[in-house]
């Protein structure tokens, strides 16, 4: 990891205390890692196109709601992309563009939402299983097998059909069904951190368990976890994507993955009304293409051996 | 990580064989590994539809008109003390549950029929992607950096960033009704024309005809992630002490990589491919949906609209089963060509 090189000398280290040293420490990586993010042409792409849809979502609070009410609209249905309907409109006549940019909110809340919930779960479950030999962390690493093995679509349709549809939900089930992959990954940081001299020091020192998970194993699992967690985002909008299509998202709300639903539901492929399918798939792709790229970057610049641009 | 955890107690007649034997060991460390997570699977596929807040009764009837004789019925069966139904259902698994609600027949009888089309269209579709996957990463990650990586790279991680469905949803567009100057060249979806005696040459070329775009569609999807496993496993062998040997000896590029590297790089992506049906059989599900073909994946879709909750129950056990097996095959295999696991 790269926050273990001391950037200040030890006369000074000496002068100001324990605390400032880490905190400058800390700060100077930032700043390292801040640049080295900039040298990077594909995360930055990857940065650049988060910010645009970012940017959508929140102009899209200005869409009045009259304009994507069924009853109140007046286009005509499945009208090919022309100027006054740049992406052409929908079963109902709304435009589809309309459409698209409201349902950047729901797939990015739920995009973000879910991957907290599932970095909080497999990164606590990670540390604790890890810190912890013997039964607790035996325990905590069997369960985190068995997540991983099964197979991730059914056990999401499983959850979203007992606990019902709503938007809430469906944040939950994806958080529920892929912190797995991330608490392995944790885990296995957590050993090798937890084998290192100065948490032998903190433990001679009368550290307890939760100081030393806290203070010393989860700072440096952190960019670990930051990189894990931009990859997450876009398998959690995927899984967004697909559960709504499958028709276990929010019935009320507009997501690309319902756009999707409606399209295919309403007959968008017999009408060749590619426009009505094209443009939230494509609003998808390009997020989750973000994510991924940033995310690729993250781990260049935190493993630099594993160069995989 | 098992070498972490485990303690190395070998002893000298270890070596000799018999249950200390450590390939022995591994494959029973492992089968118990995967009944242990078919357990797991069992207990929470009964608990879950029971244990959740409301009553089970109003869950295996939502979305439906039950007369009250059915819910009567329904309540003596679930109101029964908890242990007694898993036992039951423990007894029979997939039908421990109760008939299909839909389809009023034993949710075997339902799921049956719907094997062949998912083993059809998973298997040849896993089966092309792994050859061209495979040759593309290869070809990608030995000249990597060069146009060809460069191109293949970028390629595979846009369609790794597709949802899958959509991908088929625009094939559909695109192929089989038609666009513009492009005139509908396949089947709109199904398996095979209605009247079509599937038994014959000609019937099994009708298949292949209506099978040709949703095996393209997901064939292409897996395929991104083959060749990206498959790239970066070849990178690394690539960097090997031994590939600097063979070229010091003088060997050809071409020998190098076909003799040297790719028999050592293929070995984790032929694992992945075993690892990775639990990601095939998501994909199945929204494929043969899109395509209209009758195998489980709608079938799991249709269970879950209305929902049909034994049925769905049924899928779930299913499912969790053949990856947990898929997972055993590819775990033994992996200790069986590379030793150093096995410890």
């Amino acid at each position: 990891m790269t926050m273990t090189q001391p950037t200040i000398d030890e006369a000074n280290a000496q002068a100001l205390g324990a605390r400032d040293v880490v905190k400058a420490r800390r700060k100077a990586s930032r700043t390292r890692f801040t640049a080295s993010f900039r040298q990077n042409r594909s995360g930055m792409l990857g940065l650049t196109i988060l910010l645009i849809f970012i940017a959508v979502a929140i102009a899209a609070f200005f869409i009045p709601a009259s304009s994507l009410d069924v009853t109140q609209v007046t286009a005509d249905p499945f009208l090919p992309p022309s100027l006054q309907w740049p992406l052409g409109t929908d079963d109902s006549g709304r435009s589809v563009l309309l459409l698209v940019a409201k349902g950047a909110q729901i797939s990015l809340l739920v995009g973000f939402a879910a991957t907290m919930l599932s970095m909080f779960i497999g990164t606590s479950v990670g540390i604790v299983s890890g810190h912890y030999r013997g039964m607790t962390g035996g325990v905590l690493d069997r369960f985190t097998d068995w997540f991983l093995v099964i197979p991730y679509l059914p056990l999401a349709i499983v959850l979203a059909t007992v606990l019902g549809r709503s938007l809430l939900n469906i944040i939950i089930v994806i958080g529920v069904t892929s912190w797995p992959g991330t608490a392995r990954l944790i885990r296995a940081q957590t050993l090798s951190v937890t084998a290192r001299p100065y948490l032998e020091r903190s433990k001679a020192l009368g550290a307890g368990n939760l100081h030393q998970m806290w203070k010393h194993v989860l700072p440096n699992v952190m960019p670990l976890v930051l990189a894990n967690t931009t990859l997450a985002v876009s398998i959690s909008i995927l899984s967004e994507t697909t559960l709504s299509f499958l028709g276990l998202g929010d019935p009320t709300a507009i997501s690309w993955g319902s756009i999707l639903e409606q399209g295919f539901a309403a007959g968008a492929i017999s009408q060749g009304a590619w426009w009505y399918l094209a443009a939230p798939g494509i609003c998808v792709v390009l997020t989750v293409l973000a994510f991924n790229l940033i995310g690729r970057a993250i781990e260049d610049i935190l493993d630099p051996r594993q160069e995989t641009a | 990580m098992a070498l972490l955890t485990e303690t190395p107690a070998r002893t000298p007649s270890a070596a000799a064989g018999g249950w200390a034997n450590p390939s022995i060991r591994y494959a029973i460390k492992r089968t118990g590994a995967a009944i242990s997570t078919f357990i797991f699977v069992l207990v929470f596929n009964f608990f879950l539809f029971r244990v959740l807040p409301g009553d089970p009764v109003a869950l295996y009837t939502r979305g439906r008109n039950v007369d009250p004789e059915s819910i009567r019925a329904l309540e003596a069966k679930l109101h029964r003390p908890i242990g007694q139904q898993f036992l039951e259902y423990a007894r029979n698994p997939f039908t421990g549950n109760g008939p299909s609600v839909k389809y009023n027949q034993s949710v075997w009888e339902v799921i049956a029929p719907a094997l062949w089309p998912t083993l059809l269209l998973v298997g040849t579709a896993t089966l092309i992607a792994t050859i061209i996957g495979v040759w593309l990463g290869i070809r990608s990650g030995w000249n990597r950096g060069e146009r060809f990586d460069v191109i293949s790279s970028n390629t595979t991680l846009v369609l790794y960033s597709m949802p899958e469905f959509w991908f088929g949803m625009i094939m559909l567009i695109v192929f089989a009704v038609g666009i513009g100057p492009i005139p509908g060249l396949f089947p709109t979806g199904g398996l095979s024309d209605p009247g079509v005696d599937t038994s014959t040459p000609a019937g099994w070329l009708n298949v292949a005809w209506h099978l040709f775009l949703p095996v393209t569609t997901l064939a292409v999807i897996y395929l991104a992630e083959y060749s990206l496993i498959m790239r970066a496993s070849i990178i690394e062998e690539r960097g090997q002490d031994y590939v600097q040997t063979a070229r010091a000896k003088g060997l050809m590029d071409k020998m190098v990589r076909r003799q040297h590297a790719v028999p050592n790089a293929l070995l984790p992506t032929m694992t992945l491919v075993f690892l990775n049906l639990g990601f095939v059989v998501g994909g199945a599900i929204t494929i043969e949906y899109v395509f209209s073909i009758h195998g489980l994946g709608s079938l799991t879709v249709d269970a879950l609209q209305g929902p049909d909750v034994p049925l769905l129950q049924a899928l779930f056990l299913l499912f969790s089963g053949a990856v947990i097996f898929a997972n055993l095959v590819a775990d033994l295999l992996y200790g069986y060509f590379d030793p150093r696991v096995r410890t």
